[in-house]
């Protein structure tokens, strides 16, 4: 058994009766990383965390958690993880601190070392002024936070996350990546799901790409965009009436497709370099289109998706 | 040995902090109280009023009868209000959170449930205290008040685990509620609460007799008549401890199955 790898994923499966939900799925996650299942809606990234977090029983495959078998040992493999799901799961009726306080002592903090705990977490993810008052009066954003806070009470080895930051502003979503990467720093390992590669690639040290059940792609954000290859060029025309014209330009210069999303056109290039660019910018020039913004940049996770699942959808 | 003590002293302080966690609740949002307090006391006065005339001559006679009917039926509706409640709880997700601690699996379930004992005793107590207020006045001692309303609390207890096994299985909260709100009027109009049995037909008869809540109610006026405990008393007392032996395991096994 490999004491790196806190947790361990192999082979799982799961079907809602006809209907294959998760299919073929393996990795590892090594102490102390944060590591991302990335997809878009019913890829079945939270089935794949029910089934990890004891919530689902996989149909065929193996879970680990810390070593413990997640079917065979469910009381070890629960406590060695927190989880914080899709939705919120919060008591509506209470407090903020009464929800701290209570799921402290079941994780078998003293009444006295819940509160001290309880308060902390509160400080730490700004919710002290509201700390008494029932829910009701919550925002989404401080719900979410809450939420997260109710998971941490315990200070768990393993977090696991769904959409933690789905609906948040990005402000709170800021903050919630900072908590998050402070517990990381702590000595946790996170794994949480997401539909925005930008987060993905912001977070988490790797990253696996679930599409339709099964996993299409798995590494560090880098090694994903290798996968893509090349740079990519981005620009932004004036002019909504030369958005066409630019295009065919472009197009015949790089002999490759490129995607139009209003007034903003993007390309990948290959790896002939810079001097194409120089060339698509002096023909735009001469056609007289005026561009509001010119990037090339290294490919964005998008890229990469759109590149694994091309014709699948 | 140690460590199995241990582990019962973890059990008992999670059922507490669960507790807790369920009044708290309750107290938060009053709301969720009002059917209980009210169901006896509207029960209590309406029945009194309308059909005391008829059925004993007057309000005053039919009470000693009307209020042993009605402390079962409110009874039997608070116990109702677990399943419901356990399913309010699930589909709001923090029972998913609950699974995934450390905890053993009877924690969330016997938490809702002792909390829920309060609520039998308040219902328990309402019906109690309406008839009072109409007018009736028992003809026995503290003691054999006391342990009727503890006898009907018991059996109130022993079958919300029949309904927090409903709750569990059922997806909608709210056919829950009005689900056992009808199993309850049957059951309780199919039995001696408000009515005489003689006049009945005899089909009706036998089906009134072999009503459970026929036997309870007939427990509980033995003992409010008379001041004794019975053996019917007895047979009841057995009979919700069997209830609660065979749908305790069967509940917290419904629970804690993954799918
Ligand atoms: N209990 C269930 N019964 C039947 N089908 C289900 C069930 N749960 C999930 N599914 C199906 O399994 C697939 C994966 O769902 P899942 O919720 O895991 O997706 P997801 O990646 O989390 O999506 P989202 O981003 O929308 O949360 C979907 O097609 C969904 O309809
Ligand atoms: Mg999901």
């Amino acid at each position: 058994m490999n004491h790196d790898n806190i947790v361990q994923v192999r082979n799982i499966e799961k079907h809602f009766g006809d209907k294959i939900a998760v299919q073929g799925v393996s990795f590892a996650i090594k102490q102390g990383e944060i590591f991302g299942l990335l997809g878009p809606n019913g890829a079945g990234k939270t089935t794949i965390l029910k089934m990890i977090t004891t919530l689902l029983r996989q149909d065929a495959g193996k879970i680990l958690l810390n070593g413990f078998d997640t079917l065979a040992q469910s009381r070890f493999a629960r406590q060695q993880f927190s989880v914080t799901g899709q939705t919120a799961a919060i008591d509506e009726d209470l407090s903020a601190r009464e929800n701290l306080m209570i799921f402290g002592k079941l994780n078998g903090l003293t009444g006295a070392a819940a509160r001290n705990r309880a308060t902390e977490l509160l400080t730490d993810f700004d919710l002290l002024h509201s700390a008494d008052q029932t829910l009701a009066t919550f925002s989404g954003g401080m719900r979410r936070r809450l939420d997260l806070a109710v998971s941490l009470i315990g200070k768990p080895a393993i977090l696991f996350l769904d959409e933690p930051t789905t609906g948040l502003d990005p402000r709170t979503r800021t903050q919630m990546w900072q908590a998050i990467q402070k517990l990381v720093a702590q000595g946790s390992t996170v794994l949480l799901t997401t539909q925005y590669l930008e987060e993905a690639d912001h977070l988490a040290d790797r990253i696996a790409l679930i599409d339709h059940g099964r996993m299409i792609a798995i590494g560090t954000p880098s090694q994903l965009k290798q996968q893509v290859g090349g740079l990519r060029l981005r620009l932004e025309v004036a002019d909504l009436k030369q958005v066409t014209k630019a295009q065919t330009i472009i197009q015949d210069v790089l002999a490759a497709s490129v995607h139009v999303d209003e007034r903003t056109l993007t390309a990948l290039l290959d790896d002939s370099g810079m001097s194409v660019v120089s060339q698509i910018l002096n023909q735009l020039q001469t056609a007289g289109i005026a561009m509001n913004n010119f990037a090339v940049e290294t490919p964005s996770l998008d890229d990469v998706f759109l590149k694994m699942t091309v014709g699948k959808n | 040995m140690m460590q199995s003590t241990t582990n019962k002293n973890l059990v008992f302080s999670n059922i507490l902090t669960m507790t807790h966690r369920n009044l708290l609740k309750t107290l938060h949002n009053p709301d969720n109280f009002s059917d209980v307090i009210m169901q006896p006391v509207i029960f209590t006065l309406l029945f009194g009023y309308l059909f005391g005339g008829v059925i004993a001559g007057s309000v005053h006679a039919y009470l000693p009868m009307l209020v042993s009917g009605i402390l079962v039926q409110s009874i039997l509706n608070a116990a109702s209000g677990s399943g419901q409640q356990l399913r309010e709880d699930i589909n709001a997700g923090v029972f998913d959170r609950f699974k995934t601690l450390p905890i053993s699996p009877i924690v969330p379930l016997a938490g809702q449930l002792v909390g829920d004992i309060f609520r039998l005793l308040i219902s328990g107590a309402m019906a109690l205290i309406t008839a009072f207020f109409m007018g009736w006045r028992p003809t026995v001692g503290l003691p054999a008040l006391i342990t009727v309303l503890l006898l009907a609390i018991f059996i109130g207890w022993s079958t919300s685990w029949i309904f927090a096994l409903v709750g569990l299985i059922a997806k909608n909260a709210e056919l829950i509620g009005s689900l056992s709100m009808v199993i309850i009027l049957v059951m309780t109009f199919l039995s001696n609460a408000f009515i005489p049995t003689k006049t009945l037909p005899k089909f009706i008869q036998t089906l009134v007799k072999i009503n459970p809540v026929s036997l309870t109610i007939s427990a509980i006026r033995t003992i409010l008549r008379t001041g004794q405990w019975s053996g019917n008393a007895t047979a009841v007392f057995i009979s919700g401890g069997i209830i609660i032996l065979i749908f305790m395991p069967l509940t917290v096994f419904v629970y804690q199955r993954r799918r």
